[in-house]
């Protein structure tokens, strides 16, 4: 097939995935173009900024392989459209998940439209992540091929329309083999470490990050029944189920470990309590809020699913009733650990993504946790 | 796919004679200009003969040329040294907001270590007020810095009159000439000008060359130091093929070739101005259409088209012009030019392009410059239907 006339913007991170989506891309005869996004600016004491690295990747890869390259960026985009809601989240005591709402707002969205401006008839990314095309035209996303890289939760938000532009040309490969073409090819990013955390907080202490943007305000940590068990640093530094950080010993009942199982934001508490199977972290449904499906068609108001409440969790059966305002209510067929507020829940028919929404409130039974 | 370069401000192809005369001097002479031995001798007669050929183009004494490793080089010789040396005198400065970024960053490194800097600014032509920088002279003005032509539009500045006010004035008075150098003519003697840098890669020539004229008895520390070389105002081993190949693209501009070329230019413009307009591409002339101007410089803001997509588009369709200087990251910077014109919000800054031409440029890659600039704007329209 002549892929020449198709021209294919590929979004290059400086990273071994984007490197060789490129590279299959041109191999595939594609007209293809290299751009690199500058989302954040993240210049440092010293004045070194990844970024600057990172574009050098590209540039070295896209002379490599024999293509344009470019570099725009996106820092108010980003900006206004993720970490501002990323603070918003943790300020109501939630744990967002920037990486979904990058995917939409500005992977699918600000560079796809800036593609369509160099006349791209796609976009592709370096994602673990497969689409498939139905008769009728409508385009599914499945499952990454390496079940241990697979991206569709950070895919989950992204619509039918930003799916019809998208081409995942690694999508079915496993990361060792991505690793092995890249060597092959010669292209100067085969060994480069994978990036960790959050795209725009790096490396860094997560802590001391947050804290640059949003007072920390001390409060009293305690158990479910009352009983004083010291202070925290400030409710967003604490996640739903996490053990580390809390910074007591085994002053309880038993010798098992403190777990965070709730907060209450208006009354600034943390709520701790002993064991990692603690019955106050497990939750038998969950409300949702912004859902949002890939495929056009209607959803009955109530099917059977699986659903992943994090990345690279094992799916869990679950029974979601489609409420009014795109919100849902999901119940779990077992009860499920340390649902969070703030992430996303994501739905899958088998190998197949079929969206998802963001986790408002979890339950016990009828009795909502206190989690927020 | 054929390229087209319309970029000759950023740099220019090296004339076919300067090549042969690099390729002469790599292949037959290697000597070291300093060495009192028969290969340093042949270097240097080689150096001697080029600066003198260098000097006679400004109208300059040959040991007023010191070589340089080009434009940057020279703006900062030439600011930091002469401040340094002259700040028991004063350590006030004036400059302008256009300047080149080689020239600003000199001037706001002095004003860390506690220069004054006066910025003059400039009106919507990209001219200084003389009235401005009269106002803004003062006893303690060391130095006045003022580039000849402006780079990203053409901007002629007064250089002349600026050198007659300085004339009972010990302010010492640089220009920064690498935009203009060649293009149009320089007297240093008849404008009073104390220091000129220039760069040999804007005139076809090598790159990584350029000097820095300094008027006799103008005393400053080298910058680079080492040895004696060049008076002892530059150190290090003199690139006698790159400097032979200097002088040989200055010699093959004379005052005819550089009027002819000037006139070229202008047609150029007026060919791209017809064309948009038949076109009825809606664009606007950043900068004046006046023959003083550098006219190989041409400045245009396309209304509604965002100058890096612009950039791009023109890139992949085989013509290359510049959108502005781009971040360590590769995105494009805001022009500074541009925003000192016409403010930092203005529709200008974020919707031009530049365009320059040199000596290969010809009206047929201008007419096909414009077919593929008046379908990039059409194209880019009619994309924005089909964003989400």
């Amino acid at each position: 097939m002549d892929n020449s006339k198709t021209r294919v913007v590929v979004g290059m991170s400086g990273g071994v995935d984007s490197s060789v989506t490129a590279l299959l891309l041109k191999e595939q005869g594609y007209d293809v173009i290299g751009v690199f996004m500058k989302n954040w600016d993240d210049t440092d004491d010293s004045g070194v900024c990844t970024a600057t690295e990172d574009y050098e990747d590209v540039a070295k890869v896209a002379a490599k392989i024999g293509i344009p390259y470019y570099s725009v960026n996106f820092e108010k985009e980003y900006w206004d459209n993720v970490f501002e809601y990323f603070l918003d989240e943790y300020r109501h005591g939630r744990t967002p998940n920037p990486d979904v709402m990058c995917n939409k707002e500005i992977k699918f969205k600000s560079f796809l439209n800036y593609a369509t401006d160099l006349n791209a008839d796609y976009i592709a990314m370096g994602h673990y992540a497969q689409t498939y095309k139905d008769d009728q035209g409508t385009v599914h996303l499945l499952r990454g091929g390496d079940a241990n890289k697979d991206q569709t939760y950070f895919l989950s938000a992204l619509s039918q329309e930003q799916l019809q532009k998208a081409m995942f040309p690694i999508g079915g490969m496993q990361k060792k083999d991505v690793r092995q073409l890249a060597e092959e090819a010669g292209l100067a990013t085969a060994k480069k470490k994978d990036s960790t955390g959050v795209c725009f907080i790096g490396e860094r202490n997560f802590k001391k990050f947050l804290s640059e943007f949003l007072p920390a305000k001390a409060g009293v940590m305690q158990t479910p029944d009352g009983k004083i068990m010291g202070q925290h640093s400030g409710l967003m530094y604490y996640t739903i189920g996490q053990r580390s950080g809390l910074g007591i010993g085994g002053n309880g009942q038993s010798n098992e470990p403190w777990f965070v199982v709730g907060k209450d934001l208006e009354k600034n508490i943390l709520y701790v309590d002993q064991g990692f199977h603690n019955e106050k972290l497990y939750a038998t449904s969950l409300k949702a809020s912004g859902l949002s499906f890939m495929t056009n068609e209607t959803k009955p108001e109530t099917f059977h699913c699986t659903a992943k409440f994090r990345y690279r969790q094992q799916d869990v059966g679950v029974t979601v009733h489609l409420l009014a305002d795109n919100q849902a209510e999901v119940v779990f067929d077992e009860p499920v650990r340390a649902i969070t507020p703030g992430q996303a829940v994501v739905f899958y028919d088998g190998e197949e993504c079929l969206g998802g929404g963001t986790i408002d409130a979890a339950y016990q039974a009828e009795k909502q946790l206190q989690y927020v | 796919m054929e390229h087209i370069y319309l970029d000759n401000a950023a740099t220019t192809p090296m004339a076919p004679e300067v090549v042969a005369t690099m390729t002469e001097q790599m292949t037959n002479d290697f000597g070291n200009a300093s060495s009192t031995h028969y290969f340093g001798r042949q270097a240097r007669m080689v150096l001697d003969a080029s600066r003198h050929t260098i000097a006679q183009s400004i109208h300059a004494k040959d040991d007023e040329i010191i070589f340089t490793s080009g434009g940057s080089e020279s703006d900062n010789t030439a600011i930091i040294q002469t401040a340094l040396a002259h700040q028991d005198q004063g350590r006030h400065i004036i400059s302008t907001a256009v300047e080149h970024p080689a020239v600003l960053k000199s001037l706001a490194y002095l004003a860390d270590l506690g220069f004054e800097i006066t910025y003059l600014p400039v009106d919507e032509t990209n001219h200084i007020d003389l009235a401005d920088f009269k106002a803004a002279l003062r006893p303690d003005t060391i130095l006045v810095t003022i580039m000849m032509g402006n780079n990203e539009t053409g901007a002629r500045m007064p250089i002349h009159e600026i050198g007659q006010l300085l004339k009972a004035h010990p302010a010492v008075f640089h220009t920064d000439a690498v935009q203009a150098y060649g293009l149009v003519p320089i007297d240093v003697e008849a404008d009073h000008i104390d220091l000129l840098s220039t760069s040999a890669h804007k005139i076809n020539g090598p790159k990584f060359i350029g000097f820095l004229y300094a008027r006799e008895g103008l005393n400053f520390l080298p910058l680079i130091k080492g040895g004696e070389q060049e008076h002892k105002r530059r150190a290090g081993t003199e690139n006698i093929p790159a400097i032979a190949g200097f002088a040989k693209a200055v010699a093959l501009i004379d005052d005819e070739t550089r009027h002819k070329r000037q006139l070229k230019y202008a047609q150029f413009k007026q060919q791209i101005i017809d064309y948009l307009t038949k076109h009825q591409l809606n664009f606007s002339v950043n900068g004046t259409l006046e023959a003083t101007e550098l006219q190989h410089v041409f400045n245009l803001w396309i209304k509604g088209v965002p100058t890096d997509v612009l950039q791009m588009n023109l890139d992949l369709a085989g013509f290359a012009v510049s959108g502005g200087s781009a971040c360590t990251a590769g995105s494009l910077e805001p022009s500074h030019v541009l925003t000192a014109m016409f403010g930092a919000h203005s529709p200008q800054v974020a919707q031009s392009i530049r365009i320059s031409f040199g000596v290969q440029t010809t009206t047929a890659a201008i007419d096909a410059f414009c077919q593929a600039l008046v379908d990039s704007v059409q194209k880019y329209f009619e994309q924005q239907a089909r964003k989400i």
